[in-house]
């Protein structure tokens, strides 16, 4: 291999080596692939000429994508706490459920054709409004940043519909970047919200940043330094007496399952995370599902259709004052579908106990790491500092050790932040070793640091180049 | 020997012990720093279940669902995914993994999202792909979004056909709805675009002109040349909708002037999946600062190797929160990656030839309904790609009832017209759906 290649090449490349019997290896540079002429019974002028695709048997393909699999990171490859994004386990079963054949359907069958899809959006509505104190579930958003979105557009329709014409969001500096540009999309100003000095919401800025403008103030809780906001309760008075709703953001809810619901908090309008709190996988970033729980009063706007029971079935229906749809059709299904057997497998013992579990293993991983933890006490994740060290640096040679590492530089009211989520899934051994990761990396010298990662397959990857001189396809490789 | 409600976390009694001993408390309550007016006294009303009896009911419930032969298409269709496809994409290291932060560790995914990005170059012939959006109806409103920042132009116009998928429209309207812009809708003409009304309506106002190749009647459009000359005169960007599989037939879009394609990739590599898709979106190099969601780029590790990495990331919520391009986060990156492991599959010629199918299937199954005494297909004189509408003589809905009756779906799109769709994976069953029509439509 020439040393600009890559450890696996493109399925592009690849198709160099079914074409030239003098050749095994591939010719990385000539990025050769096989292009065909179009012949079709179409007009010429509707059609292509010819199209350039990769071309590789099955077998080939088997192996690239097995090689590539080999080259990258998940839940079953070692500790991943990456903080705020709760990488659980992702039972096998979900799997097996969602490849069920009547799973499949389209989405455009008759009501009637599909009580047994329908049937399973009812239930999920109700499990999720009851494990979110809500009244009412939509499951239509495909991802949480798609259920903020959402919750932004139902507090909107509410004002709207009481004649009140508000312009802003309120948002704590700590907060999700997803609450910021949800909220912008949605049309309205963002007034952050400065943190007190114990790292939770400062009820007197609150109370300076509150006003008629109010639409409503975005908040998780716990936080995203894993603090529980105490004050909630006043907080959600004060933002109900300006007359603005109060948001939730369900990315933390895996602290909280059966110990306390937003809906008892006060909270008006929330999302969950469901590839996060109920272990669907999250795919190399996606697909997740962002379902939007609201109270009573909120209910009418939710999107369309909405599941209800009717005369021994199921139907879909358009509730009254509806903000329309967010998505094309009903939202991720299969990831609902395997939310719902996730949470008939642990019911209610199996959920509260994980977030026992998840909050025991935070606290006992952050008491055994030697970095300084600013904040406390925490639920489920914590945010350590790395001190005179450069916190991407830090992660970058934890990799050495063979773990992912926690989320870095975020939020940034911490200084070099590693902000970290074990999750329930670990064992103490294993925190015990990552803990163990953790002090080593903290007493190395900033050479070796810097020098990091050493023993990964890629070594440390010019991030810089990459967005200085753009290259994000094979096309654009030809200059090469 | 656990002792958990969870079966998912590995904690012995006795490690459990240790911890909570570690931090001086006795019980895993302690730790939840939660005031007692809000604690959460109740119960879910959820059975715990085996997993073996969990997958039982969820089955059983899942069969109340009627099995039927589907002939349902109208922007979302069912093709038959390879089993090499679900095996490769269930690899845990794919299915579990997360967004890629660590680059070093997810080559692998970051390789085969920019093989995904470069097939979609090649299809739409346009410069960038991002690596997904949710789905065909979110990426338009993305696309439109994207419009709105590169015109700096409130007060303008989107213009979009009059025939469009009801989830489409509505979508893009709350996309908008933080915007001073109105939606329009233009006129069609025997199920392509009635260019001269169009052209009336365009003008500097025009923020966008969307149009859909095949069309949600069906129908391959004409015209998109003329479009494309058309929003070039006015500067208004040309945003085509369309899937994978069709443009590796169709002329590549942006050599017909499209700034902008959009529509489902998830068309190859999910099943019908009740309508879960993932948003195709490419666009002009000179739109890259707008892009929305993630990109990833080639470039070198400390060893001078080719390497994958994210790339323009300044443009992403979590760094510039309410001024990002989007506020999409979580994608759909895993179907992403199977959409490119299906059309890997194909391979050009396969890809090629399933497309001509899609011409082929739906020219004969129109001819053969067209026999029938009752129906006229297709109602559009065009060329169709998978799919056609059909005038009935009878009410429409008792048509579909009664096909229904004898276990076949199709579309009720007018008061007299049904639609149907076909593909590989219903083409077997025209046999069947044509004797069934023969009584329906009578």
């Amino acid at each position: 291999m020439t040393d600009d290649s890559a450890d696996e090449p493109l399925t592009y490349e690849q198709a160099r080596w079914a074409n030239d019997d003098e050749v095994y290896e591939p010719l990385l540079s000539e990025k050769h692939t096989q292009r065909v002429d179009i012949d079709s019974s179409l007009p010429d002028e509707l059609t292509r000429d010819s199209l350039e695709l990769p071309d590789l048997s099955e077998p080939q393909l088997a192996r690239h994508y097995t090689r590539l699999s080999e080259m990258n990171y998940g839940v079953e490859s070692g500790p991943f706490p990456l903080g705020s994004c709760t990488m659980k386990y992702n039972p096998k079963f979900t799997e097996d459920v969602a490849a069920h054949p009547m799973a499949s359907v389209h989405p455009d069958r008759s009501e009637r054709s599909v009580q047994g899809i329908l049937e399973v959006q009812y239930r999920l509505q109700e499990q999720l409004a009851r494990i979110g104190g809500m009244d009412a579930v939509t499951l239509q958003p495909p991802a949480g940043a798609a259920g903020e979105f959402t919750g932004i557009l139902l507090a909107r329709a509410y004002h709207e519909s009481n004649g009140d014409d508000r312009s802003e969001v309120v948002i704590p500096d700590s907060a999700h970047g997803t609450n910021f540009a949800s909220a912008a999309m949605a049309g309205y100003d963002v007034v952050s919200l400065p943190s007190a000095d114990d790292g939770r919401v400062d009820t007197d800025a609150l109370a300076a940043a509150l006003s008629q403008e109010t639409a409503a103030l975005m908040l998780t809780n716990p936080n995203t330094l894993g603090l529980f906001e105490r004050d909630i309760v006043k907080i959600a008075e004060m933002v109900h007496d300006v007359g603005g709703l109060l948001y939730y953001d369900g990315a933390n809810l895996n602290a909280l399952l059966g110990r306390a619901r937003p809906g008892d908090m006060g909270f008006d309008i929330m999302h969950y995370n469901v590839h996060k709190t109920f272990a669907t996988p999250h795919g190399g970033g996606g697909p997740g599902a962002g379902p939007v729980g609201v109270t009573d009063e909120l209910a009418f706007f939710l999107p369309d259709p909405h599941v209800r029971r009717s005369n021994g079935g199921y139907e879909r229906y358009k509730p009254e004052h509806s903000i329309g749809k967010v998505h094309g059709y009903d939202g991720n299904w299969l990831v609902l579908l395997k939310t719902y057997a996730y949470i008939a497998r642990l019911g209610d013992e199996g959920l509260a106990d994980a977030s026992a579990k998840a909050v025991l293993n935070a606290n006992y991983l952050a008491s055994r790491i030697d970095h300084e933890i600013p904040f406390g006490p925490f639920h489920h994740e914590f945010v350590a500092s790395a001190g005179d060290q450069d916190a991407a640096d830090v992660a970058k040679r934890m990799l050495d050790y063979g773990v992912h590492p926690p989320t870095t530089k975020w939020p940034d009211i911490v200084d070099e932040a590693l902000m970290t989520e074990p999750t329930e899934i670990e064992g103490k051994r294993t925190l015990d070793q990552l803990a163990a990761a953790f002090n080593a990396v903290h007493g190395e010298d900033a050479a070796t640091i810097e020098r990091a990662p050493e023993r990964t397959a890629a070594r440390r990857i010019d991030q810089v180049s990459a967005a200085r001189n753009p290259r994000l396809s094979w096309q654009a490789l030809d200059d090469e | 020997m656990t002792a958990n409600g969870t079966p998912y976390a590995p904690h012995t009694e006795a490690e459990t012990a240790a911890m909570l001993s570690a931090l001086g408390v006795e019980r895993e309550e302690e730790l939840f720093d939660i005031p007692e007016e809000i604690r959460f006294d109740g119960t879910f009303d959820i059975t715990n279940r085996e997993e073996r009896t969990t997958r039982a009911l969820v089955g059983r419930v899942l069969s109340e669902n009627d099995e039927l032969v589907e002939f349902l298409g109208r922007g979302h269709y069912d093709h038959y995914v390879p089993s090499m496809i679900d095996h490769l994409t269930d690899r845990s290291e794919f299915l579990t993994s997360y967004t890629q932060y660590q680059p070093e560790i997810a080559q692998g995914f970051l390789q085969a999202l920019f093989e995904y990005q470069s097939m979609i170059v090649e299809l739409t012939g346009l410069d960038v792909a991002n690596c997904s959006m949710y789905d065909a109806a979110t990426a338009l409103g993305e696309a439109a979004t994207l419009a709105i920042r590169s015109r700096e132009a409130d007060g303008a116009r989107v213009l979009v056909p009059e025939r469009l998928h009801e989830g489409r429209r509505r979508t893009l309207e709350n996309y908008l709805i933080g915007h001073d812009v109105d939606i329009e809708a233009y006129p069609m003409d025997d199920g392509n675009v009635d260019v001269a009304e169009l052209t009336d309506r365009v003008d500097e106002s025009t923020l966008l002109v969307y149009a859909e190749t095949p069309t949600v009647r069906g129908a391959i459009e004409e015209h998109l040349g003329s479009i494309g000359d058309l929003t070039g005169e006015h500067d208004a960007l040309f945003v085509v909708g369309s899937d994978p599989l069709a443009l590796a037939l169709l002329e590549a879009p942006a050599r017909l002037g499209a700034d902008i394609v959009i529509g489902d990739a998830a068309t190859l590599g999910l099943p019908a999946a009740y309508g879960m898709g993932t948003g195709l979106f490419a666009c002009r190099e000179a739109f890259l600062r707008q892009v929305p969601g993630r990109l990833v780029g080639a470039s070198e590790d400390a060893t001078d190797r080719r390497a994958y990495t994210l790339t323009l990331q300044t443009r992403e919520q979590h760094i510039r929160r309410e001024r990002a391009t989007s506020n999409i986060c979580t994608n759909q990156a895993w179907v992403a990656l199977r959409t490119a492991m299906h059309i890997a599959w194909l391979g050009p010629s396969g890809l090629a030839e399933l497309a001509e199918d899609c011409v082929v299937h739906a020219r004969e199954l129109a001819d053969r309904l067209n026999e029938i005494r009752g129906l006229k297909a297709p109602v559009h004189d065009r060329h169709h790609f998978r799919e056609f509408v059909a005038h009935t003589d009878q009410p429409a809905q008792a048509v579909a009832s009664d096909l229904e009756a004898s276990g076949y779906a199709v579309h009720v799109v007018g008061e007299h017209e049904i639609q149907l769709c076909v593909t590989e994976t219903n083409a077997d069953s025209i046999d069947g759906l044509v004797e069934a029509a023969t009584e329906a439509a009578k």
